[in-house]
């Protein structure tokens, strides 16, 4: 198999609260082994300074909507990491 | 409709807005800010939202209430800067009859907690301010 060059993605990943203050950021681009899920997501955040400051499962959501750390990421997906909700 | 809101919560216009002839009950839970947490006095809190999700995940938590029981429901959640006594969230719910009303606001309310992306930043009488993290109930120990 001839060494190939490894197919990446860049995604923006959206940081709030205490999520936003431990990375000193509201989003963060992360260029991504391609296939990635949200959990390369969250380790590829956590490796960034101040990152270990996020447990390693948090909450994530993709496009919207909460999702699982299964979950595939493409291109263009609007990714967010979520501290723990306290509405209400 | 705009569930999360950075304008004073007033419940009135939810109630005015799910009412109907045809129901008979109408079921509204107020959610207030509170002047203590952990033993700590609090002063204020700030509530931020990642606002197109809390949008989308709040229409979907009013659709399957209006799904599962014959209501009509309706909203609002704060954000910003707010003071001990004001409402951080409202919600009502319609129906013909009271059981399906009150199921149907105590979901609602329960289902918002659970997972619309909202934050509360707390500042304390000691001067001190922080993220309120619910799932840490050793924070204040």
């Amino acid at each position: 198999m001839p060494a190939s060059i490894t197919p990446s993605l860049t995604v923006r990943v959206l940081l709030f609260a205490s999520y936003a203050d431990a990375l000193g950021a509201e989003s963060v681009s992360l260029t991504l082994p391609s296939p990635a899920t949200l959990a390369t997501v969250v380790q590829h955040l956590r490796a960034l300074p101040g990152g270990e400051q996020l447990p390693p499962k948090p909450l994530c959501a993709r496009n919207l909507a909460h999702a699982a750390a299964d979950e595939p990421v493409a291109a263009g997906d609007e990714i967010a990491v979520l501290p723990p909700l306290a509405g209400g | 409709m705009d569930f999360v809101t950075a304008e004073r919560i007033e419940l009135a216009p939810l109630i005015a807005a799910v009412q109907a002839p045809e129901r008979g009950g109408v079921a509204s839970f107020l959610g207030l800010v509170r002047n203590h947490h952990g033993g700590r006095e609090v002063l204020r809190l700030e509530y931020s939202a990642y606002a197109p999700m809390a949008e989308a995940e709040c229409a979907r938590i009013v659709a399957e209430a209006e799904g599962r029981w014959q209501v009509a429901v309706a909203l609002r959640h704060r954000v910003g800067s707010l003071a001990v006594g004001d409402v951080a969230v409202a919600a009502a719910a319609a129906s013909a009859h009271r059981e399906e009303a009150f199921a149907a606001c105590r979901y609602v309310i329960e289902e918002v907690k659970r997972r619309v992306p909202i934050w509360k930043r707390e500042s304390y009488a000691d001067g001190t301010e922080v993220w309120v993290d619910p799932t840490a109930t050793l924070q204040h120990a």
